[in-house]
């Protein structure tokens, strides 16, 4: 079956879920490899979004944080100061499945402001939200975007929840125990943290990208693995379960 | 004194100018028919807060009632930005508005810390994050037994709390179901607390003893408005209107547009319309 590269990175993306995590999932992309994860080869896996909502299973993809198709297919529905205290901050959360506006290559991610600074920026953006907390309560951090350099960059505008930092070391020396940021999936390739350098390095590309290409939508001088793999690509059963997801999700939204 | 009132009385006599008002809801229950009776009534440099401000903070910001909004995401779910807080936030139209920005987590602790009377909140978060550098109600304490850094901010007590819920019986007691948010928690730390609700029952014989329920004497005002979260949604009733919520977008892109829009279908109008809203939606479905 022909694929798009949104489709390879979603499918990507939700392979790396496992049938056991307890997932913080962030709305859009995050959502959408997270549900198909559940509807694939992760059926068991709990997924959380941050309006309370506990091992829910919606049918189509919310286009809020808080549709009511979250709760209505949930375990459990809490309420918001709960969600945060008990549950992330509890340390209950395997994994934070976040998206950003920009990001560099410690995982620092920025959804605030974008150009100019903090009090008189260029585009102000939506914020945090649960960002700054998911970053660094959950046990790791997965990151899915779509590559540009203009997305990738070298230094973020604003730290809107931390990675690794700006060196690498910064988690270390907050004494923060999670792992942070360990892979970040985009529509070109597969990155994931080096142990030691705390960077993202390229470990798998999707079949008919090339490096060049990966290096001219980095901001960033990339860096590859020793040992890069190609991505297997999407197969019809992965294809079919995200394709149906997006139908059911657009004739929901669509409001008919 | 009348628990049960008209929402044109229910906002005159709880709401004032200058007034910091939080109208809660996660996404579920937003209070829209109180917040356009807010516009209609004029009210002005308001401190406006809520964790995830939207197209209600929207137009509360374009019509120039506010001075200030305290928040945490301030965007159109799924959608984009609120053009309307850009532009008075990046160009100071109508005027210029300040803003003070958290994490989810520090505002739902900071809702808890005021419902339960405490002058801050404390907890593990902002570690390593931009706004503790830029926002000065973000500090950080010791724990006395561990040592450990924890961050702290202010609690919020707000003037007045309004949220939108299920249903009210008789005696006005107050029923919340499904996400329920920080409502609970926005009208406990609240001096004053308005609620409108989709249907008013006889008893709560028939709810769950551990259910979210307000007793009446936590409440100034309960107001029936049939469809008054609208788009926004009320499990049971409706379903969110998530075609309003595109549809928004353009809508609010153009300051003419949004004044045009304004004018016809809230300052001409009234909690009425909500209903036949709903009713119209439900059917398209």
């Amino acid at each position: 079956m022909n694929y798009t590269a949104t489709e390879m990175m979603t499918v990507a993306a939700a392979r790396a879920i496992r049938n056991d995590d307890v997932c913080f999932v962030g709305i859009g992309m995050p959502s959408a490899a997270c549900n198909l994860a559940r509807l694939t080869h992760a059926p068991d896996v709990t997924l959380i979004y941050e309006s309370g909502t506990i091992g829910t299973k919606p049918d189509v993809l919310p286009l809020s944080i808080g549709d009511g198709e979250l709760c209505d297919t949930a375990v459990t529905t809490v309420a918001v100061p709960e969600m945060f205290r008990y549950w992330l901050q509890g340390g209950r959360i395997s994994v934070g499945f976040l998206g950003a506006a920009q990001l560099d290559k410690f995982g620092n991610l920025n959804t605030t402001v974008v150009g100019g600074d903090y009090n008189n920026p260029k585009v102000r953006l939506p914020g945090g939200g649960g960002a700054p907390e998911i970053a660094t309560s959950c046990g790791e951090i997965f990151i899915v975007m779509k590559q540009s350099s203009r997305g990738f960059v070298d230094n973020i505008d604003f730290m809107t929840s931390l990675g690794h930092g700006k060196t690498g070391t910064e988690r270390e020396a907050l004494g923060i125990k999670t792992r942070g940021p360990s892979r970040l999936t985009t529509d070109l390739c597969i990155m994931e943290t080096d142990p030691e350098s705390k960077e993202f390095i390229v470990t798998s590309i999707h079949p008919g990208v090339t490096r060049k290409q990966i290096a001219e939508n980095t901001g960033w001088a990339i860096r590859f693995a020793d040992q890069v793999v190609e991505t297997p690509a999407p197969n019809d059963t992965e294809l079919a379960a995200l394709r149906a997801l997006n139908e059911r999700t657009a004739r929901a939204h669509a409001g008919q | 004194m009348t628990l049960f009132v008209s929402l044109k009385e229910a906002i005159a006599a709880n709401v004032f100018d200058g007034d910091v008002v939080a109208l809660e809801g996660f996404t579920h229950l937003i209070p829209y028919a109180a917040g356009h009776e807010i516009i209609r009534q004029q009210r002005k440099d308001l401190t406006l807060i809520r964790m995830t401000p939207d197209l209600i903070y929207d137009q509360l910001i374009g019509m120039g009632c506010v001075k200030k909004m305290i928040f945490s995401w301030g965007g159109n779910p799924g959608v984009g930005s609120l053009r309307r807080f850009r532009d008075a936030y990046e160009k100071s139209w109508p005027h210029k508005l300040e803003i003070e920005e958290h994490s989810h987590a520090a505002m739902a602790n900071a809702y808890e810390a005021g419902a339960a009377g405490l002058p801050c909140a404390v907890f593990r978060g902002y570690l390593g994050a931009g706004l503790a550098e830029v926002n000065p109600n973000i500090r950080f304490i010791e724990c006395p037994f561990t040592g450990e850094r924890l961050a702290s901010v202010p609690s919020i007590r707000p003037d007045v709390t309004v949220i939108h819920a299920q249903k009210a019986n008789r005696k006005g007691d107050v029923l919340i179901e499904g996400i329920v948010g920080v409502q609970k928690e926005a009208v406990l730390a609240a001096k004053r607390a308005i609620v409108t609700v989709e249907e008013i029952v006889d008893n709560f014989d028939d709810v769950h003893p551990n259910a979210c329920v307000l007793p009446n004497w936590t409440l100034k005002a309960v107001v029936q408005v049939p469809g008054g979260a609208h788009p926004s949604y009320a499990k049971g009733y409706y379903e969110r209107d998530n075609a309003f919520y595109k549809a928004w977008d353009p809508i609010a892109s153009e300051r003419e547009g949004f004044q045009a829009w304004m004018q016809e279908n809230v300052l001409n109008a009234g909690p009425e319309v909500f209903a036949s809203r709903v009713a119209f939606t439900q059917a398209q479905k």
